[in-house]
């Protein structure tokens, strides 16, 4: 076990540089809410202000995690997983014989991710779910004997627990990246992956409500617009690129990091917003007040950890 | 609030959420009862857990006594949550099997019952006994409040050991009155079908 994250005078900054983030936003939330409107639009308001609350909590909760140190940041990105993975499984239709190794999904797979990452197993953490469990779920639904549907069924869980654990896990698993001359700041990486998604999706969200006309795929995402998604992804990298300097990148590296992560972001908001509509359903779940469930604001994550983990363990670890 | 119950409420939030969606009503100190679907174990403590922290402890389920009657499963039902231990077998022959919840209703306490008396296997309840039209009659000013639990017959149906955690809302409907003079089967199948278009379930078609 290493050091504890947050010793570091510039996550005290980022921490405060959000909270002045969050105070402007909430006071332009309260500003809008007073001005009167069609009630579409004050709809649209009301939401940006229960978003904007639940953000508060949201930054809250990571302050508080990073603070405590790295085993209790493994477990709340646990946590994490395990409430997405639960929104996965409730919109999937199941039958008795996926019980067992659903149970087994939760109750050994989730822990054993994050727990691996903790004992520094990187190599069996990036393996553990594509074959292990890849290989062995499926054996334990057969031994059930239900073949209805077993392909599907199937397919399914396995979908369920390589995004919401596996692509997941790659956020904490930064933990474990030893870049040389960045010792005792690995905690920044995950806050730099974090602060650049979530940028990039509130930036969309804003460009998209301000300047968004034409849809990129109306059918998939009725919220992701041509203005939103180029207006937001240009200031999601830039924001990333100026603050390379909590990074070990430099600031043209940085920025094309961020676009990385901009760019896969989109693609997981996009590509889980299919997967959840093929389910019938237009939220995740009820988690987070304004958002919906875990996974729609996890969506964008689950895409780009695994991405920027890679590269940046490709080009920057012995 | 007791420790093991607090840890108990912990557990649910974590295997199944219990989200409140107070869909007809809001939470009240009036006092109540609250009638759900009935499919699984977690069923009670989903519906507590989904309360405000003020009104649990006067909300008090009722638990059969040939299962929750006796040693650890006697001490969480009682000590924790305050249950209402009923005979459902009637051995007791002597005594209403109605007259502790009475009890409970005359001390001011509200109630968490399940009106189909036993675990069904669907989303859509079973036949609902004629328990509540009676504490209906007894008490005309409790408030008798429909409730939905999604999903907890996926959680931990009839038979499992090993729960699934889903996603699970609670919704709370719109207080039913009793009217002077309503038949009993009207009632009861009029409490029903609130609880059912809480869940926006329909009838099974081959039921």
């Amino acid at each position: 076990m290493r050091e504890l994250l947050a010793t570091t005078p510039e996550m005290l900054w980022l921490f405060g540089g959000l909270v002045g983030l969050l105070a402007v936003a909430s006071t332009i939330g309260a500003v809008l809410s007073r001005r009167a409107g069609t009630p579409q639009s004050i709809e649209v308001r009301a939401n940006l202000v229960a978003r904007i609350n639940a953000w508060w909590v949201m930054v809250a909760v990571l302050a508080v995690t990073f603070l405590l140190g790295r085993a209790v940041t493994l477990v709340v990105f646990g946590l994490m997983a395990w409430f997405a993975l639960r929104e996965f499984v409730t919109l999937t239709p199941t039958r008795t014989a996926d019980r067992l190794p659903l149970s087994v999904a939760f109750f050994v797979v989730v822990p054993a991710q994050f727990l691996l990452i903790g004992l520094d197993q990187y190599g069996t953490f990036s393996i553990f779910v594509p074959v292990y469990a890849f290989l062995l779920l499926p054996a334990i639904a057969a031994l059930r004997g239900d073949v209805d549907d077993f392909l599907p069924r199937t397919a399914k869980l396995q979908w369920g627990l390589m995004i919401t654990v596996y692509c997941l896990s790659h956020a904490p698993a930064l933990l474990l990246l030893q870049v040389p001359g960045f010792e005792g700041r690995d905690a920044l990486l995950l806050f730099y992956l974090l602060l650049v998604v979530q940028m990039s999706d509130v930036m969309q969200y804003v460009c998209g409500k301000l300047w968004g006309k034409t849809k990129i795929a109306p059918l998939v995402s009725p919220s992701k617009t041509v203005a939103g998604f180029v207006g937001g992804g240009l200031a999601a990298t830039a924001i990333g690129a100026a603050m390379w300097w909590i990074t070990p990148f430099s600031p043209a590296v940085s920025a094309a990091m961020s676009a990385v992560i901009v760019m896969m972001g989109f693609l997981g908001g996009l590509t889980l917003s299919a997967v959840k509509r093929s389910l019938g359903a237009k939220d995740w779940g009820v988690m987070i007040e304004g958002h919906g469930g875990v996974l729609d604001r996890l969506d964008s994550v689950c895409f780009a950890a695994p991405v920027f983990f890679h590269l940046t363990r490709y080009f920057y670890t012995p | 609030m007791r420790v093991s119950s607090v840890l108990l409420v912990g557990v649910v939030k974590l295997l199944v959420g219990a989200y409140a969606r107070w869909v007809g009503t809001q939470p009240s100190a009036a006092q109540r009862i609250y009638f759900a679907n009935h499919t699984s174990h977690i069923d009670t403590l989903a519906l507590w857990s989904a309360l405000p922290l003020a009104l649990r402890a006067h909300t008090r389920p009722i638990a059969a006594r040939d299962y929750w009657g006796s040693g650890l499963k006697r001490y969480i039902a009682t000590r924790s949550f305050g249950a209402v231990l009923i005979d459902r077998a009637r051995e007791n022959a002597t005594e209403d099997p109605l007259e502790p919840l009475r009890a409970a209703l005359r001390a001011g306490d509200s109630l968490i019952i399940f009106p189909e008396g036993t675990r069904g296997t669907s989303a859509v309840p079973e036949r609902f006994r004629a328990g509540l039209y009676r504490l209906g009659q007894d008490f005309p000013q409790v408030e008798l409040v429909p409730v939905y639990l999604d999903n907890l017959h996926r959680t931990l149906p009839k038979g499992s050991l090993l729960p699934v955690p889903m996603v699970c809302t609670v919704r709370f409907g719109a207080p039913l009155r009793l009217a002077p003079d309503e038949p009993r089967d009207e009632f009861l199948a009029r409490a029903r079908a609130a609880v059912m278009a809480l869940g926006a379930v329909q009838e099974n078609p081959d039921a």
